[in-house]
């Protein structure tokens, strides 16, 4: 652990050597905050790409017999008013692929773990900050080839963000997905690349330059999701990276990983041979599935550190939070195995991964549990902020329990690859990142712009995604129930699904007012950017260490010296404490044990 | 304000317990015409138990967003640590996972256990975007196949090699058109030429990825003739939502009769 003299000596370092010019200090900045902006608001114009290709197939699912004439622009999508079936698939493949990765993922960690994880460590900034900046210059031009690949040959890859092989690895499987599918994998080892940048950034900074005081056991939930997430990432991502290269070399160099003898692809033997398309499978979700709470162990820190603020009241349980996102991450490396119950995978192994999947759910259930404790007995501020980790706690809780319908491997056979799925992980993957990311981005926006966001914009924004979010994902379950299939062009076609198609109707109304809400929150965002109200050091009254620093923080965080920690940064209603907050960083003999935490 | 947001809160989470319940009461698995009825159990007992925990802990968070708002004079708890009330929820919910987790792998073991050795035969072979049917014949097994054989303009869209003794008697069906006979249990082997595919039969409770390399095989016992819809539940490309295959479940005595007639 640092201590704070070393810190005063850096801070002079950092003082004197802040960037002046335009360019260096916001455009190639190796300033933590400035980088996790750049993220922040990447991701958020990413979202936008991705919320519009979903608006799309939502139009195709509820109208597929209509035709739209407006929408002729999009010339490789639309001939004379209808959709093309290859289009379609290019459109769930790249909605999956940008919300997960290049949305979900970085908005929350590399955005807030780069906004904040200083300023609650307590230093003056991340441990490497030439490698922060390299890894968002390394994450933009994954953004740019992936996007690009919409504009190229016929257009972007549409195997599915999974791309499973053998449709992802010959190039004629998919017409139209020649270039896309190539330009899909390098993008994505762009994005590993940076996210392994930064998760190297993450755990040291994390491991070593807490400031004097701060134990690992006085750490906001926020940051032992950071540091959950780094690892997660750094065990899994290189599987995928792994993967992907494998696909590139059985897509271009001839090589057959996995791809099996024997194949026909219209009417032409395929000349590869002894690869196996499992083998992907079990490489991707490798990943995968870690790569599911990477999206969620953020929200989960957040809502912790949202909910005491506005509750005033210090978390319950926190060894057993911390306890079960450890369990979390440990489990989430032995799940994978339940996205292929019914690929043909052995029986036995079904059965081991059915038992890490039913156990995760109890560590997820210790933490609904706790929040529902922290709310008992507390004093709710329903500020925005608050109102969204509600929400996160909600969809957790709705998207939680569908999760024990799909671990049992018998059911899953009903359940596999229809709406049921997607209902699942849109509430509690997507919705509780996005949720979270909502709640972190009101509450530290003092720290991004020194200003507040606007309240009352804050809250119909929210009580808009709210409704909207649950009239779209919920009734998902029930056409899932009736075996309604994913990634389906024209669900019509089948007799047993044409009477859903009222119910998908009233999907997308709610998909279009629920992308509709969102240009509120965009108005909100960067109007409060420039014309919010200024903020105060700690408008929140809250009682973390990233609350003793100046709103917006200036280059190298703290003005003076980094300062100690004294207790944890939960002590909200501390008998016998002259507020209601005990700053983390007030050496005052108050509160449990002497503020010993 | 403030007031207004809890309560919000408290109301649109009832709102949504009661409009989940009331749509969850309804029927809407497709209605089942084989012998995995433990699967419909299982869906039955998940519900009753995850939708009282969805009422419980949602009727929760309503109440106390509207029960423990912020207001003059109120104080929030100096609380944070109950190890009897973390041991008990933490034990209560691993003893209710552990019930669903036994109940499920019994299921399982009974799906994939061997099949009874009267099972019928038949091989559904997928690909872009029509599923392929076959009877190994009298026999009982199948001709081999070689995808060099692969000749679609002579419709041997399997590859089906004649000079092959064991292939004499394979009896090839239109593409898309299976036959059943009602009441027998049937082992369905199924392959890919190409892409995955996943072979899901609705009413039946059945879906299997068509895994190219491998021969993977599942069986049940269709209980209702009828004509039933064979769905591609795996996206294998532009033509995925079309890959729709026909079922027709037979009494066995008109069984013969009926793949003789799809045959003309």
């Amino acid at each position: 652990m640092a201590h704070a003299e070393t810190h005063a000596a850096e801070a002079h370092g950092h003082a004197d050597h802040a960037p002046q010019s335009f360019i260096w200090k916001y455009v190639f900045s190796k300033d933590h905050k400035v980088i996790g902006i750049q993220y922040y608001v990447t991701a958020m114009f990413m979202a936008l790409i991705a919320g519009l290709l979903a608006m799309t197939i939502r139009l195709q699912l509820a109208w597929p017999e209509k035709t739209f004439p407006s929408l002729n622009f999009l010339t490789k999508g639309y001939t004379d008013g209808v959709m093309n079936p290859e289009f379609y698939a290019m459109l769930f493949t790249m909605h999956g692929t940008i919300m997960v990765f290049f949305v979900l993922s970085t908005a929350p960690v590399s955005g807030f773990g780069n906004m904040l994880i200083p300023l609650q460590v307590g230093a003056r900034d991340m441990a490497f900050p030439f490698l922060n900046g390299l890894s968002f210059w390394t994450f933009l031009p994954g953004c740019i080839v992936i996007l690009s690949s919409f504009f190229v040959g016929a257009g972007a890859a549409a195997g599915g963000w999974t791309s499973y092989p053998p449709l992802s690895a010959l190039r004629s499987a998919v017409p139209g997905s020649e270039m896309g599918q190539t330009l899909w994998i390098i993008g994505m080892v762009f994005f590993i690349a940076s996210f392994t940048m930064g998760g190297l950034n993450f755990v040291t900074t994390i491991l070593n330059m807490r400031t004097k005081g701060l134990s690992m056991m006085r750490m906001p939930m926020t940051l032992w999701a950071m540091f959950l997430v780094a690892v997660l990432g750094l065990l899994s991502f290189p599987a995928l990276t792994a993967a992907s290269l494998m696909l590139l070399f059985d897509r271009h160099f001839g090589t057959s990983f996995f791809i099996p003898s024997g194949l026909v692809l219209s009417g032409q033997v395929v000349n590869h041979q002894g690869g196996s398309p499992l083998l992907w499978q079990h490489l991707f979700w490798f990943l995968g599935h870690p790569e599911v709470y990477i999206l969620m162990l953020p929200a989960l820190g957040f809502t912790s550190d949202i909910m005491v603020a506005f509750c005033r009241k210090p978390i319950f349980g926190y060894k057993a939070m911390v306890g079960a996102m450890l369990a979390i991450s440990g489990l989430s490396f032995v799940v994978w195995g339940h996205h292929m119950f019914v690929s043909g995978m052995s029986p036995y192994l079904g059965m081991a991964f059915a038992v890490g999947t039913m156990l995760i759910a109890v560590p997820s259930a210790v933490k609904t549990f706790n929040w529902l404790a922290t709310l008992w007995r507390s004093r709710i501020i329903f500020k925005t902020p608050m109102l969204w980790a509600m929400g996160v706690v909600s969809l957790f809780i709705s998207g939680g329990l569908s999760g024990i319908w799909l671990g049992q491997t018998a059911l899953d056979i009903h359940f596999h690859d229809t709406y049921f799925v997607v209902a699942h992980f849109h509430l509690i993957m997507a919705g509780a990142a996005l949720f979270g990311v909502f709640g972190a981005t009101a509450f530290w926006f003092p720290k991004m712009f020194g200003r507040m966001m606007n309240d009352t914009l804050g809250k119909i924004h929210f009580w808009f995604t709210f409704l909207a979010y649950y009239c779209t994902f919920f009734p998902m379950h029930y056409i899932g129930l009736a075996g309604h299939m994913r990634r389906i062009y024209d669900p019509y076609q089948y007799e047993f699904l044409k009477n859903l198609q009222p119910i998908n109707q009233f999907i997308t109304i709610s998909a279009f007012i629920l992308g509709a809400s969102q240009i509120l929150f965009f108005i909100n965002y960067f109007w409060s950017a420039f014309r919010g109200e200024k903020a105060t050091d700690n408008p929140w009254n809250a009682a973390g260490l990233e609350w003793t620093t100046p709103s917006p923080p200036g280059h190298g965080n703290w003005p003076g010296e980094i300062p100690e920690v004294h207790r944890w940064p939960f002590d909200y209603s501390v008998p016998g404490a002259e507020k209601d907050f005990v700053l983390q960083t007030d050496p005052a003999p108050i509160g449990d044990k002497a503020g010993s935490h | 304000m403030a007031k207004l947001q809890g309560l919000l809160f408290g109301l649109a989470t009832l709102v949504l317990v009661v409009v989940a319940t009331a749509f969850f009461a309804k029927e809407w698995l497709p209605p089942l015409k084989s012998d995995r009825i433990a699967i419909d159990h299982g869906i039955a007992v998940t519900l009753l138990v995850t939708g009282l925990v969805f009422i419980a802990t949602n009727l929760l968070l309503a109440f106390f967003a509207w029960r423990y708002q912020d207001a003059p004079g109120a104080t929030a708890a100096y609380w944070h640590h109950n190890a009897k009330l973390e041991w008990i929820w933490t034990l209560v919910t691993a003893a209710i996972m552990f019930g669903f987790l036994f109940n499920a792998l019994a299921m399982w073991g009974q799906l994939q256990k061997a099949p009874p050795a009267d099972a019928m035969l038949v091989e559904v072979v997928g690909q872009q975007f029509a599923w392929n049917v076959r009877y190994p014949g009298k026999d009982g097994i199948f001709g081999r196949t070689d995808a060099k054989l692969v000749d679609p303009g002579n419709l041997n869209f399997i590859g089906l090699d004649k000079t092959d003794p064991n292939a004499a008697d394979d009896v090839i069906m239109p593409q898309n058109q299976l036959y059943l006979p009602e009441g027998l249990p049937v082992r369905v082997r199924i392959r890919s030429l190409d892409v995955i595919h996943s072979f899901f039969l609705p009413n039946f409770r059945v879906k299997q990825d068509a895994m190219p390399g491998m021969a993977v095989e599942t069986w049940f016992t269709p209980k209702v003739a009828g004509d039933y819809e064979i769905a591609c539940a795996e996206h294998c490309g532009l033509g995925h939502y079309r890959m729709r295959g026909q079922l027709h479940v037979v009494k066995p005595d008109g069984f013969d009769a009926a793949v003789a007639a799809a045959l003309e």
